[in-house]
């Protein structure tokens, strides 16, 4: 939660002409878009386009072919290793499967990265933890081991922990993956709160239409053919404008009655 | 900067003038020294380093500053720079020095950017006044902040859903309970394991033969090599044991004797179960922990298909089938090993080393190591099979699916070793 405001020229996430695969096989080309600080921007697209391997590149996980991903104007392709550390450091991630570390209880997941990275003291550590567990409605929990929580717990507690070390940008690989609508709809206001009162920018890939229509400011749509991205914007004005047939079959296929605006 | 109780700050500036101009030596021209009614207790600035390794992006000029100044009772606090959860900040208790001001009020001055740190700060500052009833004024703050500061106040020391304390009396009664149920669990494998065995009996094409050929690799001509190894060195080991005492007596050749029996009626079983123990019932337990943990196993189950009969007979009869072959091999390689020690150093010829062994050891030992070793091998794969059904759906429960299927099979072997110890005595094999 960075509450600072960088100029606004200068986009969160600025990816330039990136290529990703390995050993000759090209899975996403020339995929070029900006994310502006404090946006909610989703990623999106059928099984198999790529998300999840632009996500891992975003992340740092594997190293794109070829172009540049720059966060806050600093390129962390061409970063040190030291230095794409630090920079990985300023990230949340929310992993697919909550990635929780199941030998720690909540509170030690999320003070493990306190303790890690920060000069506070325990009671400090255990007073923050205490607070990310309230931001994300699991008060009381501090002691419990991911085993003894449900799904839908165990994503929000996981979301505590992305936002441990106050995080610019938090990812979320698939949200809603194994969630009850309504769970899903809620950690959905859960992430529209969080970036209200901590104004952080959040990247989501999901094929949620639901979370996409409501809480999206904006979107790409990666594309299994094309591997790269076929369209950009606001999903609303995507599903109005775009006369590409693979674009209008997604977002048309649930959207017959979109969700409510908030 | 004796005040601040975070030593390690690499580089930092603070003036500090306490009732200001009372003290000599503590002059200090400050900007809004001339105030008339504003008395200046304590400026703290701090600076962080640049080569810090806990910095942050945009690290540059980056200072937490929390200003005090007292407006008659009142107590000023400016705040302001760069506040950074992986950095430095000011601590209240600095800040306030030793004043006792009657109300406290936040002030913004040229706060570029804030995060957490910022936010346990106004929790200090709120913790200090709630305990001294001290009328805290915070509306200059932006309302995030002030949304925050309401958020940590709640969320601190709320009542746990469950209280999760144990007495120690009910953990002794929960853990003689466990001790119950898990001798009925493995009761109820081996009574599933014979049904099983019954079953496949009855109908041998539905025996998963391929998958049993695939485990009887992995675990039968995989372990080659380190079963040959170990068997032959602990030949050797046993010869130069042999030797040692037996030499005091001029009955050099009876080495062949002593590493021919002991291997095969003792050493070669159990030195071939203890291996299969580690490498073969771990990787059982992992396997099944694994798919249990992976749902796979309830897939099964709910396509009315019994993982007894598909994932754990083929391991079974695989392993319980290897062992035997093993240990013969492990037996063969050990009294080779006894043969090197007692051509080497006791110079007996290989002949007389092979005519003695001819002698000394006849089927029943060989049969008696056998039987032991089937038993051992049903009991590695059991020990394996069993934990990997029970492994709970985590990595950790996988892990400890395998430390309990080694020590588990390892115990049994022992006390089916001394079972059987009984037994042959008894009937004079």
């Amino acid at each position: 939660m960075s509450q600072q405001s960088p100029s606004p020229s200068i986009p969160a996430i600025a990816v330039d002409d990136l290529e990703c695969g390995y050993e000759g096989v090209v899975l996403l080309q020339h995929v070029t878009f900006a994310v502006a600080s404090g946006e909610l921007f989703f990623v999106i697209g059928g099984s198999g386009c790529g998300k999840s391997t632009l996500l891992k590149h975003l992340i740092g996980l594997q190293r794109p072919t070829a172009g540049t991903i720059r966060y806050f104007g600093e390129s962390f392709t061409d970063a040190d290793a030291s230095r794409r550390r630090e920079l990985l450091r300023t990230f949340g991630v929310l992993y697919q499967n909550s990635a929780l570390w199941s030998s720690l209880t909540l509170r030690e997941n999320i003070t493990l990265p306190l303790e890690e990275y920060t000069p506070l003291s325990k009671r400090e550590r255990n007073e923050l933890a205490a607070l990310r567990l309230a931001q994300v409605q699991l008060t009381g929990y501090e002691d419990f081991y991911p085993s003894e929580i449900s799904g839908g717990m165990k994503k929000r507690a996981a979301l505590a922990r992305a936002l441990a070390l106050d995080p610019a940008i938090v990812f979320f690989d698939e949200p809603s993956a194994g969630l009850d609508p309504v769970t899903s709809r809620k950690l959905d206001d859960l992430v529209l709160q969080i970036r209200e009162t901590l104004g952080t920018t959040m990247v989501i890939v999901s094929h949620e239409l639901d979370s996409i229509f409501s809480i999206a400011d904006r979107v790409v749509m990666l594309g299994r053919e094309a591997k790269g991205i076929i369209a950009e914007g606001n999903p609303r004005e995507l599903l109005q404008t775009s006369r590409d047939p693979v674009v209008q079959e997604f977002l048309q296929r649930r959207a017959i009655s979109p969700a409510p605006t908030r | 900067m004796a005040g601040v109780n975070r030593p390690e700050v690499v580089e930092e500036s603070a003036v500090k003038v306490e009732k200001y101009g009372t003290k000599a030596g503590h002059e200090t021209k400050l900007p809004n020294a001339g105030l008339k009614d504003t008395e200046i207790f304590k400026v703290l600035i701090f600076k962080r380093s640049v080569t810090n390794d806990s910095m942050p992006v945009q690290s540059d000029v980056a200072c937490a500053r929390a200003l005090a100044s007292a407006e008659g009772d009142v107590l000023r606090v400016e705040i302001g720079g760069v506040w950074k959860i992986t950095g430095k900040r000011p601590s209240w208790s600095d800040v306030l020095a030793k004043t006792k001001p009657t109300r406290v009020r936040f002030e913004l001055a040229q706060l570029d950017s804030w995060d957490s740190s910022l936010l346990l700060f106004l929790f200090e500052v709120e913790q200090w006044c709630t305990a001294t009833k001290t009328p805290l004024d915070a509306t200059a703050l932006p309302q995030r902040l002030r949304e925050l500061l309401v958020q940590i106040v709640a969320a601190q020391g709320k009542e746990k859903p469950v209280d999760r304390r144990e007495n120690p009396i009910t953990l002794i009664g929960l853990a003689v309970f466990d001790v119950l149920e898990k001798v009925k669990q493995i009761s109820h494998f081996v009574g599933e394991c014979t049904l099983s065995i019954a079953r496949l009996a009855k109908n041998p094409i539905r025996f998963r033969w391929r998958d049993c050929l695939a485990e009887m690799q992995q675990c039968g001509a995989m372990a080659l090599p380190i079963v040959g190894l170990i068997g032959m060195l602990v030949g050797l080991t046993l010869a130069y044991t042999a030797a040692v005492l037996l030499r005091q007596f001029g009955a050099d050749l009876y080495v062949a004797n002593f590493v021919g029996l002991v291997m095969v009626r003792e050493m070669g079983p159990m030195m071939t179960g203890v291996i299969l123990a580690g490498r073969t019932g771990a990787a059982f337990a992992a396997t099944l922990g694994n798919m249990k943990a992976g749902e796979e196993i309830d897939a099964f189950e709910t396509l009315g298909i019994r993982s007894i009969d598909f994932l754990v007979m083929p391991r079974m009869v695989a392993v319980t089938l290897m062992t035997p072959l093993l240990t013969l091999y492990a037996n063969m390689l050990g009294m080779f090993g006894g043969l090197l020690v007692a051509a080497a150093i006791l110079k007996i010829p290989a002949s007389a080393y092979w005519v003695q062994l001819q002698a000394s050891v006849d089927l029943s030992d060989l049969v008696s190591g056998v039987i032991k070793s089937v038993t051992f091998g049903g009991i590695v794969g059991l020990a394996g099979c069993l934990r990997g059904l029970q492994s709970e759906r985590s990595a950790i429960g996988v892990g400890r699916a395998t430390t309990s299927a080694v020590v588990t099979a390892i115990l049994l072997l022992i006390v089916a070793d001394a079972i059987f110890a009984v037994l042959f005595n008894m009937l004079g094999i």
